[in-house]
């Protein structure tokens, strides 16, 4: 049986009797559309000259931030990446600094 | 089987009931007094009388889960147990009725530790009172039976979609022998039907997800109040489907049964078996010319608050005896509940809160004539009494 479609980013918008019976989500693939990056404190700056992409970040980021095009690294998906800090951590090559949300407003300006 | 009358138990009963059934997974682990419901069941089983997927469980909060999984799966799932049993599996059942998944549990209805006893009271269910399940009390084990059969039904309605316990007193129902009747299989199979899942995790090629978060806002809220829709509007259909059953088997279902009490000047308000001590009283009573009247609320969720208060409209006292004591509240979670709808329905007659039987303690016809008595002379004080523990001396 197919559901009706099903749109993630309009849940705060429905009644109680509009709701999909046991808050199902009666969709898959569609947590990319559910934006998450408001959660983060801080955020992962890359430094694109230092690093040598080796993927350990790829690897052990918990979400799926780390956005990789044909095994390279192109950059990180902050409307997901919750600001964990672990590819800092991971990274042996000084190509992941970790800075604050202000700092970012400031330097970047978002 | 015929449909001639035999000797059975509760326990025995329930367990055919789900055999005709025929439930896709049962998950359960054993526990007195409810070890025969699935001893039974796990021989129907392994003597190939059903097509069910048994599970055997190292606990009863692994058994909740996987029936929790198997429902989200798709599976039409039942499982049984009681006291500690159900204790153990209370962080599973808020999730169970939260993902509205329509499993049917029975419960023998046992006391909860310690000091520890195995007997019959209702302080196991009344602890899971508020986690969101439908809950049938049976009176006898032809109601267990009955109540089983009209719980699937209930649980898969789509207007409904939430678990339900189907409860029993622990030997009192559950092993005491009663003359019972077993309907056709067939008869079973027709009136539950098929169940059609609807959002099975087995179907792929419609993906959804189950156990969802809800944390921002009032989304949660939001979902609370469509759980209290649904368990609300259950009521409507408890009675529909416990109707038509009636109407196949020529048992009578109301979801508050009553005796007497068309012009009952005293009754007793109780659940479960320990009604029809107090039926038997108020008969014998009647023959002296008191006029008594017993009301016994079949379904404890959704409450039937507007059938019990119009059932005591005309009495001059209410006794409201709890098989189970809420430490510390004003009384037992019966009687909390008659008042609240007593006060509602405009009842204005004095109300007294027994708590009686606790841990199999012996409810006598003798108890239920006092109380009787003791409900005369409160209609003359004209006002509530103390909570009272029937039967033993301070």
């Amino acid at each position: 049986m197919a559901y009706p479609e099903f749109d993630v980013t309009k849940e705060h918008t429905w009644k109680p009797s509009e709701l999909p019976i046991g808050f199902v989500i009666p969709d898959g693939g569609n947590s990319v559309k559910y934006l998450t990056g408001g959660w983060r404190s801080q955020r992962p700056i890359w430094d694109k000259d230092a690093c040598k992409n080796c993927m350990l970040c790829w690897v052990y980021c918990p979400d799926a931030s780390i956005i990789a095009v044909d095994k390279e690294m192109t950059g990180i998906d902050y409307d997901h990446c919750k600001g964990c800090g672990v590819c800092v951590n991971e990274c042996k090559f000084g190509a992941l600094k970790m800075i604050t949300e202000s700092e970012a407003k400031e330097v970047y300006g978002e | 089987m015929s449909k001639e009358a035999f000797s059975a138990t509760g326990n025995q009963m329930v367990a055919n009931a789900m055999r005709q059934v025929d439930p896709d997974v049962m998950a359960a682990y054993p526990i007195t007094p409810q070890t025969t419901i699935v001893e039974t069941y796990a021989k129907f089983v392994a003597d190939g009388k059903v097509n069910t997927e048994f599970v055997t469980v190292e606990s009863e909060h692994s058994a909740m889960s996987a029936c929790i999984g198997a429902a989200a799966a798709g599976a039409r799932v039942a499982t049984a147990t009681s006291s500690q049993g159900l204790a153990y599996m209370w962080e599973e059942l808020p999730i169970a009725a939260g993902m509205r998944l329509p499993i049917v549990m029975a419960n023998a209805n046992r006391t909860i530790s310690a000091p520890i006893n195995i007997h019959c009271d209702h302080s196991d269910i009344m602890g899971v009172r508020d986690a969101g399940w439908i809950m049938f009390f049976a009176e006898t084990a032809q109601e267990a039976y009955d109540n089983t059969v009209i719980s699937f039904k209930v649980a898969e309605d789509p207007n409904v979609l939430l678990p339900v316990i189907t409860a029993l007193d622990g030997f009192t129902t559950t092993h005491a022998m009663e003359r019972c009747v077993l309907e056709e299989d067939q008869t079973v199979k027709d009136f539950v039907g098929e169940y059609t899942p609807l959002y099975p995790l087995l179907d792929t090629d419609n993906p959804v997800s189950h156990g969802n978060f809800a944390n921002i806002g009032n989304m949660y809220m939001r979902t609370k109040m469509a759980h209290r829709r649904a368990i609300e509007g259950a009521a409507e259909i408890i009675e529909k489907y416990g109707k038509e059953w009636a109407a196949i088997v020529g048992r009578e279902f109301d979801l508050v049964d009553t005796w007497g009490t068309e012009d009952a000047d005293y009754i007793i308000v109780t659940v479960g078996s320990c009604a029809g001590n107090a039926r038997y009283a108020a008969r014998l009573l009647r023959e002296q010319g008191v006029k008594c009247g017993v009301v016994r609320p079949r379904v404890f969720r959704p409450f039937p608050g507007k059938q019990i208060a119009e059932a005591c409209k005309n009495a001059k006292a209410i006794a409201i005896l709890d098989r189970s004591d809420s430490m510390g509240a004003c009384e037992g979670p019966v009687a909390m509940e008659t008042k609240s709808a007593l006060m509602d329905g405009g009842v204005t007659a004095p109300v007294t809160s027994y708590i009686v039987g606790l841990g199999g303690a012996d409810i006598t016809l003798d108890q239920m004539k006092q109380v009787y008595a003791e409900l005369e002379q409160r209609a003359e004080a004209g006002k509530n009494s103390e909570l009272i523990y029937l039967g033993i001396e301070e």
